[in-house]
C-alpha cells in the first residue's frame, strides 16, 4: 500500500507537520504576553504539545521521502509556498479572543481527526495519532472552556469573542475539505473521509457557542489556499522570524 | 569499569540512578518511560518512549541515559524511540507515586476527580489551571490549607 500511497503519504504528513509547527509556533508568541501567568502557561505548554507532534510528523515524512532530508531541513528549508497548513492556524494571534477563536475552531476539528487516524491501516500515523490525541483532549478542553467564559463573560468579553468568532469562521471549513493529497488516500483507504468527522464537529462548535450565549455567525464564505500553499500575507512574515537563522547561518547547531 | 560479562540487570540498576530534569525525585525506571533493554555487541541499546510529545526533557534524559552507561563501561550505547504504544501515567511504579507525593506533587491517581493535597492531605483542593510548571502537570490550590500546589496529570 505504502508503494502506491507514499508521495500523497508524505505531502499529508507534511501538512499535519506544517499545521501543528504554523500554530505551535503562534501560541509561542504569547509567551511572556499573556493576559494572566496561568494562561501564558497554558498556551506555551499547548505550543510544545503541538511543536512536538509537529516533530514526529517531520520525522516520518524525512523518513518516508527517503531522499536524506531532516526534519530540520522540512521545517526550516521551505518556503510559504511549500507550507500546506491550512489558513486558520497561520493567523494572527490578535487579542486573546482571537487566539481562543482560532484555537478552539482548530480544536473542534483536530481531535476527532486524530481519532480517525488512529484507526488508519498506516502505522506511523497511528502511532504520533495515539499520543497526540491525549494532547488534544485537554487542548479543546482548554479552547472551549474559554469561549464559554469570555462568552457568557462580560458584556466586553462577550462583544470581542463573538467579533473574533466571526473573523475566524470563513477558515474553519478548509479543514475538512479533502486536498487532492488527502483525497487520494481516503480513495485508498489510508485516511477516513470528512464525513467520518463532520457531525462530531459540527455538534461541538455548535454546542459550545450555544452555550456560551454567542451568536452562530451567518457568513456563507468559506477561504481556503493553505493546503495548496496560497497562503494568507500572514504566513510569509512568520516563516522570516521562524526561519531566519537557519537561512543566515546554514547548518547552524546550538 | 564493566570487565565482566554485561547483563540485563545492571543495566536496570544503570538506569535507576538516572532521574528525570524536571523532577529529580523520579528515575526515568520510575517514570516508566524505558520500554526494553537489549544487549548488543559491545553494548546496549535502551528503548525509550516520550511522556509528551513536546517534552522538552526528552533529549536531557537520552543524554543522561547515554552517559550513566558509557560511563560504566558499555561502549556501544543506543537509544531507541518508540511512540506506539504511547506513554501513559499508569506505567509510573508505585514508588514513583509515593516519591512524587513527598516531594510535593499529587501523584497521578486514576478514580480521583480531585487530587489529595500532597501538604495537608485534604481531598478539598479546587483546580487553577489545567496547564502548569511542566507538560505532564497542573496547578491546583489546596482549600483547606491554601497551598497551590502541581498534580501530576493522569494521562
Amino acid at each position: 500500500m505504502n508503494q502506491t500511497a507514499s508521495p500523497s503519504l508524505f505531502q499529508f504528513v507534511l501538512y499535519m507537520a506544517d499545521n501543528c509547527l504554523v500554530l505551535g509556533h503562534r501560541l509561542g508568541e504569547w509567551c511572556g504576553h499573556g493576559p494572566v501567568l496561568e494562561q501564558d502557561i497554558a498556551m506555551t505548554n499547548i505550543s510544545l504539545d503541538l511543536i512536538g507532534q509537529a516533530r514526529l510528523y517531520y520525522q516520518y515524512a524525512a523518513e518516508l521521502e527517503g531522499k536524506g532530508r531532516t526534519e530540520d531541513d522540512l521545517a526550516y528549508l521551505r518556503s510559504e509556498r511549500e507550507y500546506t497548513n491550512a489558513l486558520l492556524v497561520e493567523l494572527p494571534n490578535g487579542d486573546f479572543a482571537h487566539t481562543i477563536a482560532r484555537q478552539f475552531l482548530f480544536d473542534a476539528w483536530h481531535l476527532p481527526f486524530l481519532k480517525t487516524l488512529l484507526a488508519s491501516p498506516d502505522q506511523g500515523l497511528r502511532d504520533i495519532a495515539g499520543k497526540a490525541v491525549k494532547e488534544a483532549t485537554y487542548h479543546l478542553k482548554w479552547s472551549s472552556e474559554w469561549v464559554l467564559r469570555l462568552g457568557d463573560g462580560t458584556e466586553e468579553s462577550q462583544l470581542r469573542m463573538q467579533v473574533a468568532l466571526d473573523e475566524a469562521w470563513m477558515y474553519r471549513l478548509e479543514l475538512l475539505m479533502p486536498a487532492p493529497f488527502e483525497q487520494r488516500l481516503i480513495d485508498a483507504g489510508v485516511l477516513a473521509g470528512p464525513e467520518e468527522i463532520r457531525e462530531e464537529w459540527e455538534q461541538t462548535i455548535a454546542d459550545t457557542i450555544r452555550e456560551a450565549t454567542l451568536t452562530t455567525p451567518d457568513d456563507p464564505a468559506v477561504q481556503t489556499g493553505g493546503k495548496t500553499g496560497v497562503h494568507t500575507e500572514h504566513l510569509g512574515h512568520m516563516l522570516a522570524d521562524l526561519q531566519y537563522m537557519q537561512r543566515a547561518y546554514p547548518g547552524l547547531e546550538w | 569499569m564493566n570487565t565482566s560479562a554485561p547483563d540485563i540487570a545492571s543495566v536496570w540498576t544503570l538506569l535507576e540512578t538516572v532521574v528525570d530534569p524536571e523532577i529529580p525525585v523520579l528515575t526515568v525506571a520510575d517514570l516508566g518511560i524505558i520500554r526494553d533493554v537489549h544487549l548488543i555487541e559491545n553494548g546496549v541499546e535502551v528503548v525509550i518512549t516520550p511522556t509528551y510529545s513536546g517534552c522538552p526533557a526528552m533529549n536531557m534524559i537520552e543524554v543522561q541515559i547515554m552517559a550513566a552507561l558509557k560511563g560504566a563501561g558499555y561502549q556501544d550505547v543506543r537509544i531507541k524511540t518508540v511512540l506506539s504504544p504511547a506513554w501513559t501515567t499508569d506505567w509510573i511504579t508505585e514508588e514513583g507515586m509515593a516519591k512524587l507525593e513527598k516531594f510535593g506533587i499529587a501523584p497521578p491517581r486514576k478514580n480521583q476527580e480531585f487530587p489529595n493535597c500532597p501538604q495537608c492531605g485534604s481531598p478539598h483542593t479546587k483546580l487553577l489551571s489545567q496547564f502548569g510548571s511542566t507538560a505532564c502537570k497542573s496547578l491546583w490550590q489546596c482549600q483547606e490549607c491554601k497551598e497551590p500546589f502541581d498534580h501530576f496529570k493522569c494521562h
